[in-house]
């Protein structure tokens, strides 16, 4: 591997799928996408979010896996499952809290990201990170990233009282140093419109 | 005759569309005697390098070119997926002859070329030359596009020859030319990422010129301020500084009231104005009466937001702005377009680096297919049919008498409306497929229906082939080569990855053959490569000059930009330094623009604006997306977007079946209920045929300058319907059904 890294930057995105139909088409993906696109609420906006594996310092993927079948190699990546260990229960696909691993029952096995290990290991850049039109996945070096972009790349994040730290950066504002996820009760959308900053009508109340 | 031969159901049976999954010889993991082969995407107007992976004369896949700098590899879904329409099973592999009742049969070559030689000469020897029409298309190479405009003026010398970019270029061409002397983008995109202000007006980048959102976001990275005007929040406009969600038709709303607070408030070049336009006095009477809440109206939105797009854009150091369709679908297209070119003159900044403005072109080769003659009105080098010096020379490149080129010709409307009105009896048609892509779908199937006689080079079946007498089995781009010129004005090359299937034949060999059997061997017998030396003496001394490149020069320097007026010239990325403009005066001339409505403006009977557009994983009429699997997966049938607003008063909720219905025709699809819509407006997409076909309701009206049809504007009725069962509605949904 090379110096360089992954960063997203979920500001840029725009829900092309480019990476997800590229991902696909790597040989040994046979059509299948490693990646996946999150539509945050189509209804509501057009946020979408790209999703490639984090690959955590110390993978809960792995550390959840009853059959050890889920190996980081030495330069941080974690692979997909190993097939003759992979018993396909599933533990990983449920405690990932980036919600990356996906078994695959049809081959009954659980394959994920691997950064394009293939290309990255070679010096290649992973192929979403290639073709994404909006730079909103980048594979490059830190410092040509904090020479080109606005925001910087953290890669701390808080899941309730969980610390994890990733091989994957993602884009903040500049005085954000980790990512808080925390729980949040989701109630029912409320029937009356409330003040939504992406809701054109709402924008142009007082055109009339 | 040009009826359909057969039912709907069995013309799909038997040529589809139909999806292709898997690439040729299946998911292989191998690169044993590959190639790549450097070349173009054959999709829109940014023409982004990629490099195809070839194995035993297939493509198989792709790869990221990084090295080609306007795209560095980057790709959107349609490009990373292009390969799957080579190999794919509805290939047309010969010739097509239409059978009553039966649908088509394969014929000869030389069989299908007698009865297309025949037919011309009985067409043109009953009813006059002009009887006999061509309508060609703006994703043919440069070299294609240039024997399109030959062939008609020389082999078939009628007037009567128009393209598909007349659906998307030439309002912006016409209103480049007008104000600036040039229709091209003034300057390379590089220029983008260097200005401190951008305005976007009606260009949905995100889905339908991806590539150039990363511009966009370099510029932003950098401090830029971003104003997007469109009726849709796009997934640029999200991100945007100001989203200025105008009502479709009254861009010049805001236009011309930015203008007119610019004025007021100073904001202009003064000096530059003085010494470099002309005009501008007649510019300042028009908007005097613009003020923000006049100007509002207009626009469809509060008047703080066209003070604010003032403010963000007239004190502004650099700047760029960038228009597309959204503009320029519009029976006053021509104008909308002049009112926001008038926003970048009146500023001074264009002409220098982070400074300038320029038009998205759509299709493949949106720029050169319209340079090369193939319009009705010009001739190649973006000369003037109707200048007898441009005749004169074009006369002598050819080597025929001036006067036996025709005089300009109908434009792709009225040149259908001929049709539909019987004095137009004969059509060839290639690289473009009206029974999808034109307004008033109805109409023109109808039209296609009364024609004599239909030639159609195509090499998938599509929907308008369906009508032909004869279809000629062409050529994909990559199974051909030559140049295109992309929406910089930088002329690239497309390699040649495979040879076309047998009996598939490359589309200059067929018209070559049709010429010759006409009569005029000695004039057509080229192939690309002498075809572009043609075109480069043809261009010579005219406005877009290609006489000083080489196909050579082309590959090493990555593409070069036009004018490129002789030899070892390194050819003209940015247009218009030191205020120097095309015209004769060399001065950019301001045009005053009113505001006028739309040609059918919504009312009680159809109170709903229907605007249309693209969405990310199709490419226009859909004839070549929709045959790939995992493009149709991303978008399988169009939906109609629709406010929550708007839904709720129509009992409509999401994923429900909605009849959308205009003066014209109708359509049945599927409702997307998002707040991210004018409540007054809903927007269908056009990628699809049949009862799914989105320009069955479109308007057939036109721009008087340009003839672009009015897109982006018609007025509609909503309602909620039950799921249609009829046997079109249950196609699958690339052939125009519905789930």
């Amino acid at each position: 591997m090379s110096e360089a890294a992954f960063f997203i930057d979920h500001s840029r995105c725009i829900g092309c799928q480019s990476c997800l139909q590229a991902c696909a088409e790597c040989d040994t993906h046979r059509g299948v996408s490693m990646i996946h696109l999150e539509t945050i609420q189509r209804s509501d906006s057009v946020q979408t979010a790209p999703q490639v594996c984090m690959h955590c310092e110390d993978p809960i993927c792995a550390r959840v896996c009853p059959a050890d079948a889920i190996k980081k190699t030495p330069d941080g990546v974690v692979q997909s499952s190993l097939k003759p260990r992979c018993i396909g229960c599933s533990n990983c696909v449920v405690s990932c809290p980036f919600g990356v691993p996906k078994y695959r029952a049809e081959i009954d096995q659980m394959m994920k990201c691997d950064m394009c290990y293939d290309r990255s290991s070679v010096g290649k850049k992973p192929m979403c990170a290639t073709v994404c039109p909006s730079g909103a996945l980048t594979f490059t070096t830190m410092e040509d990233i904090q020479r080109t972009r606005s925001g910087i790349p953290i890669n701390t994040w808080k899941f309730g009282n969980e610390v994890v730290k990733t091989r994957v950066y993602v884009m903040v504002p500049r005085e954000v140093e980790q990512v808080n996820v925390d729980l949040v009760q989701i109630s029912s959308t409320p029937t009356a419109l409330q003040d939504d900053p992406y809701d054109v009508a709402l924008m142009l109340e007082d055109a009339q | 005759m040009a009826k359909l031969p057969t039912d709907i159901p069995e013309l799909v049976k038997q040529f589809g569309p139909t999806l292709h999954t898997v690439p040729p010889g299946g998911w292989v993991h191998t690169d044993k005697d590959e190639k790549l082969v450097k070349t173009h995407c054959c999709f829109c107007g940014q023409q982004c390098g990629i490099q195809l992976r070839v194995r035993e004369n297939k493509v198989v896949g792709f790869e990221p070119w990084e090295d080609f700098p306007f795209n560095r590899g980057k790709l959107c879904p349609k490009g990373v997926k292009r390969y799957m329409q080579d190999e794919h099973p509805d290939r047309l592999k010969s010739p097509l002859e239409r059978v009553e009742g039966e649908g088509f049969k394969p014929i000869g070559w030389d069989a299908a070329m007698d009865r297309v030689v025949s037919e011309i000469r009985r067409i043109q020897q009953k009813y006059g030359n002009d009887a006999f029409a061509l309508l060609t298309g703006a994703s043919l190479t440069n070299e294609k596009a240039y024997l399109m405009g030959k062939f008609a003026r020389v082999a078939l010398k009628t007037a009567n020859i128009d393209y598909n970019g007349r659906l998307c270029m030439v309002s912006a061409g016409a209103a480049s030319k007008k104000v600036f002397g040039i229709d091209r983008s003034a300057n390379p995109w590089s220029d983008i990422t260097k200005a401190q202000v951008i305005l976007v007006a009606g260009a949905n980048i995100a889905e339908c010129a991806p590539i150039t959102t990363d511009y966009l976001w370099q510029a932003r990275e950098k401090g830029a301020k971003l104003i997007i005007l469109d009726p849709r929040m796009t997934p640029i406009a999200r991100n945007a500084d100001l989203f200025i969600p105008v009502r479709s038709g009254g861009d010049i709303g805001v236009f011309n009231g930015m203008l007119h607070i610019m004025i007021e408030r100073g904001w202009l070049d003064r000096e530059f104005i003085a010494q470099h336009t002309t005009g501008f006095e007649a510019v300042m009477e028009t908007v005097k009466k613009y003020t923000p809440e006049y100007s509002a109206k207009i626009a469809g939105v509060p008047p703080e937001m066209i003070v604010k797009a003032a403010e963000l854009w007239g004190p502004a150091p650099t700047s760029f702005l960038l228009h597309a369709r959204g503009i320029e679908h519009h029976s006053k297209g021509v104008e909308n377009c002049i009112a926001a070119i008038n926003l970048v003159v009146a500023s001074g900044r264009i002409g220098r680096e982070g400074c300038g403005y320029a038009m998205i072109t759509g299709q493949g080769n949106g720029q050169g297919a319209r340079e090369q003659g193939q319009k009705c009105d010009q001739l190649p080098g973006s000369r003037d049919i109707s200048n007898p010096e441009h005749r004169k020379y074009i006369a002598g490149v050819w080597g025929v008498p001036e006067e036996s080129i025709p005089q300009k010709g109908l434009s792709a409307i009225p040149l259908v409306e001929a049709i539909h009105d019987g004095r137009i009896k004969g059509l060839i048609s290639i690289c473009f497929n009206p029974a999808v892509s034109l307004p008033d779908g109805n109409y023109v199937r109808e039209a296609l229906g009364k024609l004599e006689f239909y030639v159609n080079i195509d090499f998938f079946l599509s929907e308008t082939a369906r009508y032909a007498d004869i279809v000629l089995a062409g050529s994909l781009m990559e199974e051909d080569e030559g140049t295109t010129t992309n929406t910089e004005g930088r002329v690239i090359r497309h390699r040649q990855a495979v040879t076309p299937p047998e009996g598939a034949r490359q589309d200059w060999a067929i018209i070559n053959e049709i010429a010759s059997r006409l009569g005029y061997a000695d004039k057509f017998h080229s192939a690309p490569r002498e075809i572009f030396e043609e075109l480069r003496i043809a261009s010579k001394g005219g406005v877009s000059d290609y006489s000083g490149m080489t196909w050579d020069a082309i590959e090493r320097d990555y593409g070069m930009f036009w004018p490129c007026p002789e030899p070892g010239h390194p050819g003209t990325p940015r247009l218009y330094e030191g205020g120097k403009f095309g015209h004769p005066d060399g001065k950019a001339h301001f045009l005053p623009i009113e505001w006028r409505p739309s040609a059918e403006m919504p009312d009680e009977e159809y109170p709903i604006i229907l605007t249309t557009g693209r969405v990310v994983s199709h490419f226009l009429s859909g004839t070549q997306t929709r045959r790939i699997g995992s493009l149709m997966e991303q978008y399988p049938q169009p939906r109609c977007e629709i406010h929550p607003r708007l839904a709720e008063k129509f009992g409509i909720a999401e994923g429900d079946f909605v009849k959308v219905e205009s003066r014209r025709g109708e359509v049945v699809v599927r409702a997307q209920v998002v707040k991210t819509i004018r409540p007054d407006t809903v927007f269908v997409p056009y990628h699809w045929p049949l009862d799914r076909s989105a320009n069955n309701l479109t308007i057939r009206a036109i721009d008087p300058v340009s003839n672009i049809p009015e897109f982006k504007i018609c007025a509609v009725r909503v309602s909620k319907t039950d799921a249609p069962t009829d046997a079109i509605a249950q196609l699958e949904m690339e052939a125009g059904g519905i789930r």
